[in-house]
Parts: C-alpha cells; sequence; structure tokens
C-alpha cells in the first residue's frame, strides 16, 4: 500500500500527459471521420435540337456527379444566369455527398455550351432540359420511376430556378422541385409596376400588384444582360447569406475563401465555341430585339412582352403539380418576394404541395448558406426517397435583428404552419397603422437627374453585407419626395410580406403630363426615435399612373410595397415616401409635377405570426447532464461506503489514551521523517516527547492529529485507530506547530467560531476558563492580526483546551512565552493531568521535560533513543556518579563495596552502579580511602543521552 | 498592549482544572465525545459567518453593488450614441431597465464573475491553509470530506448571492434610469418588462451553472496549493485561456470543447421562443468539468498531507 501509493506519487503528472494526450488523440480520430465521402464525376456532351423542328444541334456541356451508392434518384442542377456548370460545383459536390446523382450542365448560350440564349425558353432551354432527363433516365446509376422517367429532382437559384419551374410545368417526370430566389414573370420582374387603381388581393402575405406597363429596371437589366453578353457571373450573388445560429468568424473566412476561389473557377472555363453575334453577344436576336427596345425606350412593345412571356415560368404554372419548395431572398431588388408569393399562389392553386422560405439572403444578399441547402436537400431527399421527416407546407422566414452584437448579424428564423392565402389557409393578418400628411407636391427634374437612391444593383451583394449600410444608402431628393408618417408605435410589429397603402395622385393644373403617366417610387422606411430611417431590403415599388387627368382630377391607386421581414420596434415610425426618382429605374425625362395625398390614411402591415424554429431538442446534452449527475452520486456513495469500513477499534485499549505503533513516516524524495516507533502514553501522565529540531516530533503529532497518513504502522487512541476525521480526534485537544486564526477576527470571536465548527454543544467547551488560562485580558476582542506571537502561542493553547480534552497535545508549548507564563504554563499542564487527564507535550529543551512531564519520550532522527518515568530516565537504575580527585582509586574502592558492579571511568568521574547500596554508603567507603569527593549524585544519562544527540 | 499585561490568573488555573475533574463527559461508541457528531460540524451558518466578515467578501459585495452605478454614470457622461436602437449591447443598454440589466451581465460575463467565483472557490480551503487554522478545523475533526463539502457550498452560497446581487442592483437601477419599457433582445424581438425580468431571471441561473467549472477548477486549485492567491489566479487564467482560444476559429469544432464556449448562451433567453440547445450544451460542459475538478479536489484533499 504504501509503495503503491508512492508509486501513485511519482506517476500521477506523467499519467495525466497520457490521458490527455489519449483524449486529444481521440478527438482528432473521431473527426477525421468526418471526411467527406468521395464523389466522382463524368464529363459527357450531350446533344440536343437547336430549336423543336430543327435538325441542328446544341452541344450541351454537362457533368454528372455520383455519389458512393448507386443507383439514386437524380437531380438536375441549372446554373444561373452568366454562370456555367463549374459555378454549381460545390452545390452538385454536396448534393452527391447527399446520396443523388447530380446533373450539372451548362444552359445553352453558357459555358462551353453552344447554342443562343433563349432566356428559359419553353422551345429551347426547357426542351433542353427534357432531353436531358431522357439522358438521365438511360443512366443506370440513377433510379426510375418507369421506363425513360427517372426519378429526377430540380433546384437552381435564379435562371436555374425559373428552369426548374417552367420544366415541372411541362414534364411530368420532374417529380419535386426546388427554384430558389428566382422569377414568375420576367416582365414583371424587368418592368415592374406595384399600382393598381383597382385594388390588390392581399391573402398572401407579399402579392404584388403585377400591373402592366411598368418602369424599366434599368441597373439590373443591363446586369442581367451584359452577364449573358460576357458570361460574366454578375447576377450570382457570389457569397453566401447569413443564417440563424451562424458563427459569424467562421462564414467571415468561408466567404473570403469563396471570393478567392470564385474567379479560378471562371479561370478554368475558357470562352465558348459559341458564335459570337455582334452587340447581341450569345443572345437569341429576338431576346437581343427586346432588350434593345426596353434599354432604349424604357417601355415594353408586344413582341418584347411576348419574348418575357415565353420566358416566365408564370405561363406553366397553371401545370405545376409537383411538391414544390420555393427559397426566395428578403435582400433581392431583381426578384423580390413578390415573385415567390406569385408562383406560390400559381402552383398551390393546382393543389400541389408549397412550401415557401424567405431567407436573409437574395441577389443582394447573398446565396443560401449551408443550413438552407441542407433543408433543400432534406426536402429532395424526402420528396424522392421517403426519407426523413416530413418537411411539409409550412412557411419559414428570417429575422434579421435590429441590432447586431460584435459586428455578426442577428438571425432567427420563424415557422408559421402554412404560407397564408394558400389552399385551405386563412388570408394574411393585416394591421392598419394609420398614416398622416397632407397632400404635398412633388417635382419630377427634367432628364429624371438627379435622382432618389435606394440601392445599387450589382454592387449590392457587395454592401449588403452590411446591411446597416446598405439599407441606410437610401437619399430622397429633396423637393421630390412626399413623405407620409404614422406615429411612434406603442408596440413591436414585425413586418412580414408587403404592406400596401391607397394613394390619390392628381397632376398640377397647368403643367404638362407626360404621355407615358406619371412614374413614381414608393418607399416604407423604418424610423426610429432619432430620425435615422432604415429601408428594409433596400426595395421601392415603382408606380406608373397612366392616363393621369391633366386637369387635376386625382387619380386614386393601390400600391403594393415591396415585400420585406422588419421588426419595427417601439418608439420607431413607419415613414411612406414617394418620390419621383430612382437611380436604379428608368426616370421619366420629362419634366413634371404631381399632388400626392393618401387616399385612405391606413398603411396595411402584413404580420405572419409563428413561432422562432428551434433546434431539435440536444438529446445528446441533456443525456451528459444526466451521466454526470449519476457518476456524481456513485462517486459519493462509493466514498460514503469506504468511509464507514474504516472504523478499527481495539477494545483492550479502550483506556490507554495513546498507543503508537511501529510508525514510520517517508516522503516520496525518500526523506523518512518517522522510522518505527512505538510508546504509550498511560492515563494521567505528563508525557514529553524530546528531540532536537528535525527528531520527527511535530511530525508524530501530525499523524496523531490526522493531518498526514502514516505510511507504516498506526496510531490508536483510546483504543480508537487514528485516520483523518476520526471521530476520536474530539477527545484530543491540540497545538501543533503554530497558531492558527482567523487575522480578521478578534480571539474571543476566534475561539467562539472555532467552537461552533466542531458542532458540539456550547456548554462543553468551557470557553471562560479557557480564556481565562489564554489570560489575554481585553486583548480578546481584538483582531488576532495585532497580536503578537506570544499573545497568539497563549490563546492557541487556550483554543487546545475547549471542551476540556481527554488528551491535551502541546507542541512546543513555552515558545515565545517569558519566564513567569512558562512557569504558569507548567503549572497548568501538571494540574490538568492531576485533574484527570493526558498531556503529551513535545519540547527541543531537556529542562522543559525534566520540571513539566511525569515522562518522557526521547526521538532522534525519527526513531526513538529512550522512553520512560522522567526520574528513571534521569536517574537510571541505581546509578551514580562520583567527581573525585583520584578515579582509579575511587574505582577499586567502589568495586571492593558489595553489590557494586559495572563500575568505570569517565574522566574525572567515576560512574557504578550501586544497586541498593545506599548513596552515603559508598560516599563513606571513598572518604574513608582517601579519595577526595567533589560531588556525588545519581548519573544523569538522560541529559548524556540528549547531550549527545544534540552535540551531533 | 504589552506582553505584562497578559498573565494567567492562578485563579485560573484552580477554575480550569476544577471544571476538568468535575467533568467526566461520557463517550459514544466510535470514539468521540458525548456530544460531538460529525454530522453537525462546520454549520454552513458558521462558515458564513466566517467568511461573510472578512473585508475582502464585503469589498467584492460592495464592488457589485457598486459597478451598475458606475455604468450608469458612464452612460450618462457619454453621449456619444445619438441610436438607442442599433448598434451593440452597449448601444442598447439604455433602452430600457431590463436591457441595462443585460448589458451589465453581458460586460461582467467574461472577466468579472469567473473572477468572483473563483475568489470564493479557489480561496476557501487556501487561505484556512495559509493560516494554519486548516489543520485546526481537521483535528476538530471536521472530516475531510465534509469540511470539503461544507465550505464549497458557503462558496457556493456566496457565488450565487453574488451572481443574482449584481443584476439585481443593476435592474433597480436601470429602471430608475431608463424606466420599466420593453426590453429589446439581440434578434430585434421585444419582451414584455415582466418577460424581460424572468428573462434575466433564467440568465442568472443558467450563468450560475456555467460557473460551475470555474468553482470545480478553482476547488481543485485550492486544496492543491497553501497559497490562495495561485488558486484565484489559476482558475481566472484558465478562463481566459479558454476564450483567447475560442477566439481563434481556425479550432473550428474543437472549441465546442472549451468550457468558455458556450458562456454566452444564455443571450438565448432574450428571444420570445427560447432555443435550449446552446444552453444544454453549455450546462452539460460546464457540469462535466466542473464534476471531474469537484471529484478530483475531493479526492485529492481526502489523500493529501496536511502540512501547513
Amino acid at each position: 500500500m504504501a509503495s503503491l501509493n508512492r508509486l501513485r506519487g511519482r506517476w500521477s503528472l506523467p499519467a495525466l500527459v497520457v490521458l490527455v494526450a489519449l483524449v486529444g488523440a481521440i478527438v482528432v480520430f473521431t473527426r477525421q471521420g468526418d471526411d467527406p465521402v468521395p464523389v466522382s464525376t463524368r464529363e459527357a456532351v450531350i446533344d440536343v435540337p437547336e430549336s423543336p423542328d430543327s435538325d441542328r444541334t446544341v452541344q450541351i456541356d454537362t457533368t454528372l456527379y455520383l455519389p458512393e451508392r448507386t443507383p439514386a434518384p437524380a437531380i438536375l442542377l441549372p446554373h444561373g444566369f452568366g454562370g456555367s456548370k463549374a459555378s454549381v460545383a460545390s452545390q452538385a459536390t454536396e448534393l452527391a455527398q447527399r446520396g443523388f446523382v447530380v446533373l450539372a450542365y451548362s444552359a445553352r448560350g453558357f459555358g462551353r455550351s453552344t447554342g443562343q440564349i433563349a432566356l428559359n425558353s419553353l422551345d429551347h432551354e426547357v426542351r433542353d432540359a427534357q432531353k436531358l432527363l431522357d439522358w438521365l433516365a438511360t443512366r443506370e446509376e440513377v433510379l426510375t420511376d418507369g421506363g425513360g422517367d427517372p426519378k429526377v429532382g430540380v433546384t437552381g437559384g435564379s435562371y436555374g430556378g425559373a428552369l426548374a419551374l417552367s420544366l415541372a410545368g411541362v414534364d411530368p417526370r420532374v417529380d419535386t422541385i426546388a427554384p430558389v430566389i428566382t422569377y414568375n414573370d420576367l416582365a414583371q420582374a424587368l418592368l415592374p409596376n406595384s399600382a393598381r387603381t383597382d385594388g390588390v388581393d392581399g391573402e398572401t402575405p407579399a402579392a404584388g400588384a403585377f400591373a402592366d406597363d411598368g418602369v424599366f429596371k434599368r441597373s439590373w437589366a443591363g446586369i442581367f444582360f451584359s452577364a449573358g453578353l460576357s458570361g460574366a457571373d454578375a447576377t450570382n450573388p457570389g457569397q453566401e447569406a447569413a443564417e440563424p445560429g451562424q458563427d459569424d468568424d467562421s462564414q467571415g473566412l468561408d466567404n473570403a475563401a469563396a471570393a478567392v476561389t470564385a474567379p479560378q473557377q471562371q479561370a478554368g472555363d475558357p470562352r465558348p465555341a459559341g458564335p459570337v453575334n455582334g452587340a447581341c453577344g450569345r443572345f437569341q436576336a429576338d431576346v437581343c430585339a427586346a432588350y434593345t427596345e426596353v434599354a432604349t425606350t424604357g417601355k415594353a412593345g408586344p413582341q418584347t412582352l411576348e419574348v418575357l412571356r415565353r420566358a416566365s415560368p408564370s405561363t406553366v404554372t397553371n401545370k405545376i403539380t409537383q411538391p414544390t419548395l420555393l427559397v426566395q431572398g428578403e435582400q433581392d431588388t431583381l426578384f423580390g418576394l413578390d415573385q415567390a408569393d406569385a408562383n406560390a399562389r400559381q402552383i398551390a392553386a393546382n393543389g400541389a404541395k408549397v412550401k415557401v422560405v424567405w431567407y436573409a439572403g437574395g441577389h443582394d444578399g447573398g446565396s443560401p448558406g449551408p443550413e438552407l441547402r441542407g433543408q433543400i436537400a432534406d426536402w429532395m431527399e424526402f420528396h424522392l426517397q421517403g426519407r426523413g421527416a416530413d418537411p411539409g407546407t409550412g412557411f419559414e422566414y428570417t429575422v434579421v435583428g435590429a441590432f447586431r452584437s460584435s459586428g455578426a448579424p442577428s438571425l432567427r428564423t420563424v415557422v408559421a404552419p402554412s404560407y397564408p392565402g394558400l389552399g385551405g389557409s386563412g388570408a394574411t393578418q393585416r394591421r392598419d397603422v394609420p398614416l398622416t400628411g397632407r397632400e404635398q407636391v412633388v417635382v419630377n427634374p427634367a432628364g429624371g437627374n438627379p435622382a432618389s437612391v435606394s440601392s445599387l444593383p450589382g454592387l449590392g451583394s457587395v454592401v449588403a453585407r452590411s446591411s446597416s449600410l446598405s439599407s441606410r444608402l437610401a437619399i430622397d431628393m429633396p423637393g421630390q419626395a412626399a413623405v407620409f408618417q404614422s406615429e411612434p408605435q406603442t408596440a413591436q410589429t414585425l413586418l412580414t410580406g408587403s404592406s400596401t397603402v391607397r394613394l390619390r395622385v392628381a397632376a398640377v393644373p397647368g403643367q404638362p403630363v407626360p404621355a407615358d403617366g406619371a412614374v413614381l417610387f414608393v418607399k416604407l422606411y423604418d424610423a426610429d426615435a432619432n430620425g435615422v430611417r432604415t429601408l428594409p431590403g433596400s426595395a421601392v415599388a415603382p408606380v406608373r399612373v397612366t392616363d393621369l387627368p391633366a386637369d387635376g382630377t386625382p387619380v386614386e391607386v393601390t400600391v403594393t410595397l415591396p415585400g420585406a421581414v422588419r421588426p419595427i420596434e417601439a418608439d420607431h415610425r413607419l415613414q411612406l415616401v414617394v418620390s419621383t426618382t430612382d437611380m436604379a429605374y428608368a426616370n421619366a425625362a420629362e419634366p413634371a409635377a404631381y399632388r400626392v395625398s393618401l387616399a385612405a390614411p391606413e398603411l396595411s402591415v402584413p404580420v405572419v405570426p409563428g413561432v422562432n424554429a428551434t433546434s431539435e431538442v440536444p438529446v445528446g446534452a441533456l443525456w451528459g447532464i444526466a451521466i454526470v449527475l449519476v457518476v456524481c452520486v456513485i462517486a459519493a456513495v462509493v466514498a460514503w461506503f469506504r468511509r464507514r469500513l474504516t472504523a478499527d477499534v481495539d477494545p483492550e485499549l479502550e483506556s490507554v489514551p495513546l498507543v503508537i505503533e511501529n510508525l514510520t513516516k517517508s516522503y516520496p524524495g525518500g526523506l523518512t521523517a518517522v522510522k518505527d516507533l512505538s510508546f504509550r502514553v498511560e492515563h494521567g501522565q505528563v508525557l514529553g516527547l524530546l528531540g532536537p529540531n528535525g527528531a520527527g516530533k511535530t511530525t508524530t503529532l501530525r499523524m496523531l492529529m490526522g493531518l498526514i497518513r502514516p505510511t507504516e504502522g498506526g496510531i490508536r487512541v483510546f483504543g480508537h485507530r487514528v485516520s483523518p476525521g476520526a471521530p476520536v480526534l474530539s477527545r484530543i485537544g491540540s497545538f501543533v506547530e503554530g497558531s492558527g486564526f482567523l487575522p480578521h477576527l478578534s480571539g474571543a470571536e476566534n475561539l467562539r467560531l472555532y467552537w461552533a465548527a466542531t458542532g458540539r454543544p456550547l456548554e462543553q467547551a468551557h470557553v471562560e476558563e479557557a480564556l481565562e488560562i489564554a489570560g489575554l485580558g481585553n486583548a480578546v476582542h481584538r483582531r488576532v492580526r495585532t497580536y503578537s506571537q506570544g499573545m497568539r502561542q497563549r490563546l492557541a493553547i487556550a483554543q487546545a483546551m475547549l471542551g476540556l480534552p481527554d488528551l491535551l497535545v502541546l507542541d512546543e508549548p513555552t515558545n515565545g512565552l517569558d519566564p513567569p507564563q512558562i512557569h504558569q504554563m507548567r503549572e497548568v499542564l501538571r494540574r490538568y493531568a492531576a485533574a484527570g487527564r493526558t498531556v503529551l507535550v513535545s519540547s527541543h529543551l531537556l529542562a522543559e521535560v525534566e520540571q513539566t512531564c511525569t515522562h518522557v519520550v526521547v526521538m532522534h532522527k525519527g526513531t526513538l533513543v529512550a522512553a520512560g518515568p522522567v526520574d528513571e530516565i534521569a536517574t537510571g537504575s541505581g546509578e551514580a556518579t562520583f567527581r573525585v580527585d583520584r578515579p582509579e582509586e575511587a574505582a577499586t574502592v567502589l568495586r571492593g563495596l558489595a553489590g557494586v558492579h559495572d563500575v568505570h571511568v569517565d574522566g574525572e568521574q567515576v560512574h557504578a552502579s550501586l544497586n541498593g547500596t545506599p548513596r552515603a554508603t559508598a560516599l563513606q567507603a571513598l572518604v574513608a580511602a582517601g579519595v577526595a569527593v567533589d560531588q556525588a549524585g545519581p548519573r544523569r544519562r538522560l541529559e548524556d543521552a540528549f547531550l549527545e544527540l544534540v552535540g551531533e | 498592549m504589552s506582553e505584562n499585561g497578559v498573565h494567567t490568573d492562578p485563579a485560573a488555573i484552580a477554575d480550569l482544572t476544577d471544571a476538568a475533574r468535575a467533568e467526566h463527559s461520557a463517550v459514544a461508541a466510535d470514539g468521540s465525545k458525548a456530544g460531538y457528531r460529525a454530522g453537525r460540524t462546520l454549520p454552513v451558518r458558521v462558515e458564513l459567518v466566517r467568511q461573510l466578515r472578512r473585508r475582502r467578501t464585503q469589498l467584492v459585495l460592495g464592488f457589485l453593488v457598486l459597478l451598475p452605478f458606475i455604468l450608469v454614470v458612464a452612460f450618462e457622461l457619454g453621449q456619444a450614441s445619438p441610436n438607442r436602437r442599433a448598434g451593440g449591447f452597449v448601444d442598447l443598454a439604455t433602452a430600457s431597465g431590463v436591457n441595462f440589466v443585460i448589458l451589465t451581465l453581458f460586460v461582467s460575463g467574461s472577466f468579472l464573475l469567473p473572477m468572483i467565483v473563483a475568489l470564493f472557490f479557489g480561496d476557501t480551503i487556501a487561505s484556512e491553509a495559509s493560516w494554519s487554522s486548516l489543520k485546526y478545523l481537521l483535528a476538530a475533526p471536521i472530516p475531510r470530506h465534509r469540511l470539503l463539502r461544507r465550505k464549497a457550498l458557503a462558496s457556493g452560497l456566496m457565488s450565487v448571492f453574488a451572481l443574482a446581487l449584481l443584476p439585481a442592483v443593476a435592474l433597480v437601477v436601470g429602471v430608475v434610469w431608463y424606466g420599466a419599457g420593453e426590453a429589446v433582445s439581440p434578434t430585434g424581438e421585444a419582451a414584455s418588462f415582466g418577460a424581460g425580468v424572468y428573462g434575466v431571471a433564467l440568465a442568472v441561473v443558467y450563468i450560475s451553472i456555467h460557473l460551475f467549472w470555474v468553482a470545480g477548477l478553482a476547488l481543485y486549485l485550492s486544496v492543491s496549493t497553501d497559497a490562495p492567491l495561485g488558486a484565484v489566479g489559476g482558475a481566472v487564467l484558465a478562463s481566459i485561456l479558454s476564450q483567447i482560444l475560442d477566439q481563434i476559429t481556425a479550432l473550428e469544432g474543437l472549441r465546442d470543447y472549451l468550457p468558455t464556449h458556450y458562456a454566452l448562451a444564455w443571450a438565448d433567453l432574450l428571444s420570445s421562443d427560447v432555443d435550449w440547445s446552446g444552453m444544454a450544451k453549455g450546462t452539460f460542459s460546464a457540469l462535466a468539468y466542473g464534476a471531474f475538478f469537484t471529484l478530483l479536489a475531493a479526492r485529492k484533499f481526502a489523500r493529501k498531507d496536511i502540512t501547513s
């Protein structure tokens, strides 16, 4: 056991190091298991007809991503406008890792595919995709629903999302779709008009007016078109939108990495072989002509509208019956929430399952983050394989908090059971917020310049990372804007979707009215108590009021404001601004002035109540908590039982205050402080433990108090073996190696609290008597901090005497006391023992022990040197010492005496064992023999022994 | 007072010996003096008195009362933020009384609160050792496991009191200065004053549980050393180190294993629909670390040679 202890002491540090290393290794090992599953790819070029009845072909460049296990369901992954199959490579890999066969391809006119861009035309791109479905059905890696019908889902962002919708509308082989940030009607996306004279059905939260004769969204359309010309992926948000619960810092790193790698992808994708068609680039002629028309006139003629109609999913959404997950961005001035709203309405009308997700991104904010991509994969997994939980048909939207801590966007996702206004679910709740403001005149400057600013399309993705920056970018030009404002909110309102307001617009009599009608831009600001305004989503609702009577007769229109998600805090105001210009749009060039007022004072604010999305119950953590608690309980129970087993009594020794047997204490360094020490202290004794400093006295006393564990042997007090905290220690009063008091308390309080800590009844303590022994007078009420060494010593001895212990153990009690006090102390100890108690005193002073003790134990270097009554040890068994002038002669005389033996000479001294012969007789014999005796007395063996030891 | 005034009256010796002669109390079966019961030693009340009368404890508690006032003065002096609804915790602090409490907890959460817990737990055994009073308590005898338990309990009570005192004072100060308005959460949600106070109360409970790891570590260090400063400082250093490592994003998922990783998970409580997963993980992490160090401390203290 002892050697085991030593071993433990020596090995505990290395053991700890090994343990930490093991834990680290396990962590690293288990994390290596997270390595992504390998994904293999096959490149293929697939020929498709150039147009429905053409015999010329277009080559579509594809990559097939194969998961670990095939056959598997397939996912068709078209890319965004201006991109190529390379721009979806990472998402394709991710989906393949989830176990899908993924077919990524460059659409015609993009990447290495040949052909011309027809804007997802039903006759061109959609047919290409159908051919790809045919091809997928022939692959043995792909699961099929029947001959020529692969099990396939389609997902894609923006341009790719529109393809997913159109393809699902024309081809029933598609099993499910998940279009992301895409459009319903390209004409409305590029030429929006958010005002109707006949009112808007506001059943769904983000319904747009979708009126004809829209205002040209000049900046975005230009970016869109130039992306087709140059192949630059300008419409791609480029980075991921933030997600709730995401670590902002790692997100930043990911984005930085993405920003670095993106251009390389482009570089590895050399310019295509398709024919270059002058200023039209790779656009088909009719598309190019349509763009040229709107870009130059700002208006769309019937042919252009037909091109845009053919390019819009809205023509086929009435045929989509597949489960559809619509993902739309809240930061999107290109394809706003109203586009997804229209898709949702039209698809749900067919009875199809529709789920809608609005996330904190979009063309201005970023592409879906990993969590949302995972959600899309979950959707595919459920609807293609029937695995996982049913994603249902609910509605989720992300709320970007009103403030950010440490620069990270604070987001939360709210889940509503359904998208309001779809199928059986009720209409959207709308809260009427009264606006006030008199009629105001707004002026359109000639040429539409300078223009108000709402967003910076294209740049949006850069700026929108800091939504506070982008949403405060908005500037209204003075004189061009009419302002209507609400009272401060009394409680928070969570705006969710498109607010509507009814406005009255009239020409100023005498001023010309433009032939194209009045162009106005309506925006809804969130203004805080200090007047700082925020434009949610940086979006603006363009309005064209045609046929405005020149005589000043007003026209009333219902305006649908851009869809947004924004918590309007208490104390904030809603501010409706109607301006005549906006940088992002084709403004009216003719100078004009209009009178604008509220037709109805209410702003109708949509609210969709829901619960915050919470991650699933943290089962692992709860189990962990339970396990930790159980382990603690087990540890406590085991410790309790082990303590029960330590009691050890020897009934025969119950009346013996102290028995020490073979006591040994060695320390790991090899030092042995006490070695094989054995002695007894009987009742009523005052035992002195004598030895020089370092003899092991204090160590022995510490073992007696249960403070340190003996290496071997044991101590019994009144028959009970001493162990740390053994109950029998309550019969011992001790003072070992200095006092121990709380310096901030007075002496009296120290004793009182010490006794209270023992938990014993106060009447047993005899505090008064003990304090009298200490004799500190009024000093007992001073803080111990102020005491001298001697005062502390006396207080400590008084503390040891509290409760009148049966065995009083004092270590060097007279150190630091002055002679009268030492004298008194001896008196105390003697009389205390006489009163039926036992006292054990250690000292390094012989005189001390001789004068105080009845018995003595002499120790040196941890071993017992001598033990017995003080007299006996001091006098020996009848030994005498004579100091004489002629020692040899004296020795001879003494040897001659009867019974005297063991005579030897030591310098001037002669020692002899008289063995019963009185010392006086021996003295007489010596004197008679003529030896001069200088001194005669008992031989002082204790002193000899002690001096011998100390003298070393 | 000079040494000369200190003396024992001869009558006192007679009193003592008379008392000793008169009293021969019975002995219980376990060898203890009648009246002694291990289960009654070191009542928590006594330990609390011993600790609460220390100037150090009083200063810490006094500082906690003072801190909200200092913050208010700071806000009153600096009018830097014209917008009280945007920006970080700090800018939001003056939105309402509850927001002020949240700020107070936020600014004190990373250093002050762990330090206070480390102080109460790290100092408790080590300071007794440094005063040499530990050996007398153990020889009283107070069983070692019981001494550790009682002291930990007293330290825990004081820590919880301190952790509750700070937000309580901050709430009073906040309500007086900034009113009992709606609390605005980091995600822009608004909660009524009552709900806000309830959330803050739960946050204090979570913080108390989460700091268990600091308590465990400080207790372990406290039984390992005779230097109170070493024990307290060691625990605080460990907390700081963990926070530094938590900033190193390259560690990615490994940071989840850091004891301070979930220190601010209580912020989830401020939303209307509470996400408990972060707090559950934080509780698990804190309990696991805390229990590990506490058991280690108990084991070490039970086997240790007391030499101070």
